[in-house]
């Protein structure tokens, strides 16, 4: 059973949204251990002793607060529904990469689809997290 | 001062927030009993009703609670639009209100009050919101306004011309006294609130006009907001569905020997048309509908591909249409019909069935009962669902509920109620709550799809003037399905909006429509709707005039709009910022497509490189815009930005095909998306205006499609006449 639906209607942390089943968009996207991955393709039975971060506490690392304070401060979201996923690739990445360019947002980023077209605003918001993350 | 902070945005339709029948402890087993899980927190919402809070509520829009707090029910709902900051705007600019404690809620079913006035139904779309609303919700503020000073004054023996509002407070300078609204509850609601109470000049306005940030963004961002597909009521189970692969197929027999075996299924649940698998959790039922065998009985449309659709419309666009529009005498002009005067040029210009993707798939939650129904869903037509519910469950509407959610993207997807009667069907046969989700590939191949239309074009030129224009649609009518009494005399207002009113000054002209149903497929309303199409083959068409006479393309179009100064200004304004005539390296082109859609003037340059295998890369997007007021000028932004990429991605993905009656295209893989690699920058002007506000919802989208057609017009000289954009016609090009 993929993490997904463990996530979603037995634990009822539906923060974490499905969007395509198949690895193709992005919005289930949680951390293993600190690392993006797509829940919906992920095998709950191969987790093992691995942490799961969801968007319902990523605010509460130092990275996911400063993206979350980013995202509301550039107005980045629109119907909403992609941007738990997106918030979590973007954490990802601040984490990998404290300083991303624009070709580190774009293969951090390619693999969330935002059907709203928020994507001038995500780039947008990385870029200010990633700055508020050094100035701090 | 109001503090430029939003309010906290509390969702009415309330429900519970439980877990599902599984506990937290069987997950652990689940999960090999190691796995950690970060997160639990599930935010418990006040679940007491709106009457129980209520102190006044003086109409239907505004309601001030025990806590002070100013409930702001929003009759059009969010989808990602950011309606309800902007009508919470309207009504808390009249009301004076203290926007630090305004509070959003979503409006019931209920037609009656919260009827969209440009519909005459109670639905959300067109980019009209604002349009719709701009004079009823400051009327409902003004009103309230009115009441609370006139309160105020009597308790005070003052007239009540010499008392001011501000944020939240009733004000007599000349005395000093003050005093909150909250205090003046009493007194105010023994008052007929006024049904004349003066509007502000524009001058005036403290909120209108501001970018103020959004007051559904905050639990957004924290997976906290709770989408139709979020749902839980106490009990839930979960189903998932596979409706015929052809359209009006039928179900033969179901063989689930194997699904029933699978852990977590609990029901098979067979109608006529469609097989839905209920479990304990989606998991379970997307496995289970898996493991069924399934015959179908494929009906009438079994036959239906692509190429019949399409060699239908075509031979429909050969016969005169409805006339939505005559000016002068366009026979003459243009000679008799398919005139082939040399200096006639004539053009044929398709677009294809789309589908809509919003990212939340399709899905309803239901729980019907002998004697009731309740139904937990985010829809554009609030009324529609809870007759399509009552109609499914045969119950009298009286007896069903409907609580409607935040939208996971609407685009005219959600203004139909076919997912809530297909899942109140199912949940008849459920004995309890169940949450029906559409997988995305259910989603994809059962959509309600953006009409194919194949547009038919003449004009003739008189030296750089047009003289004669005839505009001929073909396609379906999604106004004569969707609210039959628009479709008058064979013409669909929506399949002819913005040709029949194109902004082009041409002293004879004809425009018709030319209605064709396609089989297979039902067609409905998608993001910038009809003008999508007529903007496509208009601006490309335009070009190639302006290409035909020498000329310019943004010189030829100002030349041709000298009645329309603000397009006329938009569109200068958007050749200073687009960089217009400057140089290019080769093979990059900059196009340019005018509109006046949606009571929005818009102007945008699109300017893209072609590589050599035919690959279109975005460079850059500009766009300026005269939409009147612009309330919330943030949003307005937003939506232009979003708009564009919604049509960039159609012209250089989008495409619904059939084979044998069956959808081909099924998840992202193969209904493509642009990322965000693909993103040029957007930038966006706004031009100050004191007109009325128009909508913005939708012409981004309209404007990008002609705008990069002609774009990779300039760049290779190739005249695409279709979309989505076809490569082969590109590679090797000049």
């Amino acid at each position: 059973m993929p993490l997904l639906w463990v996530l979603r209607d037995v634990l009822a942390l539906t923060g974490t949204k499905f969007g395509c089943g198949i690895a193709q968009c992005g919005a289930c996207t949680v951390h293993l251990d600190g690392k993006p991955v797509r829940s919906c393709l992920l095998p709950v039975g191969t987790i093992g002793a691995r942490a799961i971060t969801t968007i319902e506490v990523i605010g509460a690392t130092p990275n996911g607060a400063k993206v979350q304070k980013a995202w509301l401060d550039r107005e980045v979201i629109q119907c909403g529904y992609c941007q738990s996923g997106q918030i979590m690739s973007a954490t990802a990445l601040l984490d990998a990469i404290p300083n991303p360019d624009d070709a580190d947002i774009d293969a951090a980023m390619a693999g969330n689809i935002c059907r709203c077209g928020t994507y001038v605003r995500i780039r947008e918001a990385i870029k200010q997290a990633a700055a508020e993350a050094q100035a701090s | 001062m109001i503090p430029e902070r939003p309010g906290t945005y509390s969702a009415s339709a309330l429900v519970p927030e439980r877990g599902s029948g599984l506990s937290r402890r069987s997950f652990v087993k689940l999960a090999t009993g190691t796995a950690f899980v970060l997160g639990f927190h599930v935010p418990l919402r006040n679940t007491s009703g709106a009457a129980d809070r209520s102190r006044y509520a003086p109409n239907a829009f505004i309601r001030i609670d025990r806590d002070g707090d100013v409930a702001l029910i929003i009759p059009q709902v969010e989808m990602g639009q950011g309606i309800y900051t902007s009508l919470s705007m309207l009504l808390a600019e009249e009301l004076d209100a203290d926007w630090s404690r305004v509070r959003v809620e979503h409006a019931p079913a209920d037609e009656k009050r919260y009827v969209n006035p440009m519909f005459g139904i109670q639905a959300t779309g067109g980019s009209n919101s604002v349009r719709a609303f701009w004079k009823p919700l400051r009327q409902a503020g003004a009103s309230t306004r009115a009441c609370f000073v006139e309160a105020a004054a009597r308790s005070w023996g003052v007239p009540a011309e010499e008392c001011r509002t501000e944020n939240g407070t009733v004000i007599h300078d000349r005395t000093g006294r003050k005093s909150a609204y909250d205090a003046l509850v009493g007194q105010a609601s023994a008052l007929e609130p006024p049904k004349d109470a003066p509007l502000k000049d524009v001058s005036a306005f403290r909120l209108i006009g501001r970018p103020l940030k959004r007051l559904d963004t905050a639990e957004k961002a924290t997976g906290k907001a709770k989408f139709g597909i979020d749902v839980l009521p106490p009990g839930v189970k979960f189903a998932t569905l596979v409706a015929s692969p052809v359209l009006g197929g039928k179900v033969v027999h179901v063989n689930d020997q194997r699904a029933t075996a699978i852990p977590g299924v609990r029901q098979i649940v067979v109608l006529d048309d469609l097989v839905a698998v209920v479990g304990d959790h989606m998991w379970a039922a997307k496995s289970g509908l898996e493991a069924l065998d399934i015959s179908w009985d494929d009906g009438p449309n079994a036959g239906v591909s692509s190429d019949l659709i399409w060699s239908r419309l075509r031979e429909a666009s050969l016969r005169e249409g409805a006339i939505a529009k005559e000016v002068g005498d366009v026979e003459r002009t243009l000679g008799s019909g398919n005139a082939s005067s040399s200096d006639v040029m004539s053009a044929t210009f398709e677009l294809p069935l789309l589908a809509h993707a919003t990212m939340e798939p399709l899905n309803c939650t239901v729980h019907v009962t002998p004697t009731f129904a309740e139904a937990w869903i985010g829809t554009q037509v609030m009324e529609r669902v809870h007759a399509a519910v009552a109609k499914a469950a045969e119950l009298p509407e009286t007896q069903v509920t409907v609580h409607n959610h935040l939208i996971g993207g609407g685009f005219g997807r959600r203004l139909e109620p076919d997912m809530a009667y297909s899942a109140a069907r199912i949940a008849r046969h459920v004995d309890g709550p169940v949450k029906v989700v559409w997988t995305r590939e259910e989603d994809i191949r059962h959509d309600i799809y953006r009409p194919a239309y194949h547009d038919r074009l003449w004009a003739r030129l008189e030296g750089d003037r047009i003289v004669g224009w005839k505009h001929r649609v073909s396609g379906s009518s999604v106004m004569a399905r969707w609210l039959p009494a628009g479709f008058q005399k064979g013409v669909d207002p929506d399949g002819v909006d913005s040709g029949a009113d194109m902004p082009y000054e041409i002293p004879n002209l004809r425009v018709e429509f030319n209605r064709e149903e396609p089989p297979g497929v039902i067609t409905g309303f998608w993001r910038g709707v009809g003008p999508n199409n007529n903007v496509f083959a208009i601006e490309s068409f335009i070009d190639e005039l302006a290409q035909k006479a020498g000329r310019d393309p943004i010189d030829f179009r100002r030349a041709h709009l000298n009645k329309t100064p603000r397009l006329q200004a938009a569109l200068d304004f958007v050749r200073e910022k687009s960089g217009w005539g400057s140089a290019l390296p080769a093979r990059c082109g900059r196009g340019v497509c005018v509109q006046t859609s949606f009571g929005s003037f818009i102007a945008t340059v699109v300017e893209c490189e072609v590589g050599t295998t035919g690959e279109v890369k975005l460079r850059r997007v500009t766009t300026s815009v005269d939409t009147g007021i612009a309330v919330n000028p943030d949003t307005i932004i937003a939506q232009l930005q979003g708009g564009h990429i919604f049509g960039l991605t159609a012209a250089l993905y989008g495409e619904i095909t059939l084979e044998k009656g069956r959808v081909q295209q099924s998840n992202f893989h193969d209904y493509r998306m642009l990322r965000i690699d693909q993103i040029p920058p957007i930038d966006i002007h706004l031009i100050k205006s004191d007109a009325p506000p128009g909508g913005i919802g939708e012409p981004g989208t309209t404007a990008a499609i002609p705008a990069l057609r002609n774009a990779i017009y300039a760049a290779t000289g190739v005249a695409l006449r279709r979309m989505p954009i076809d490569r082969k016609l590109l590679a090797g090009s000049k």
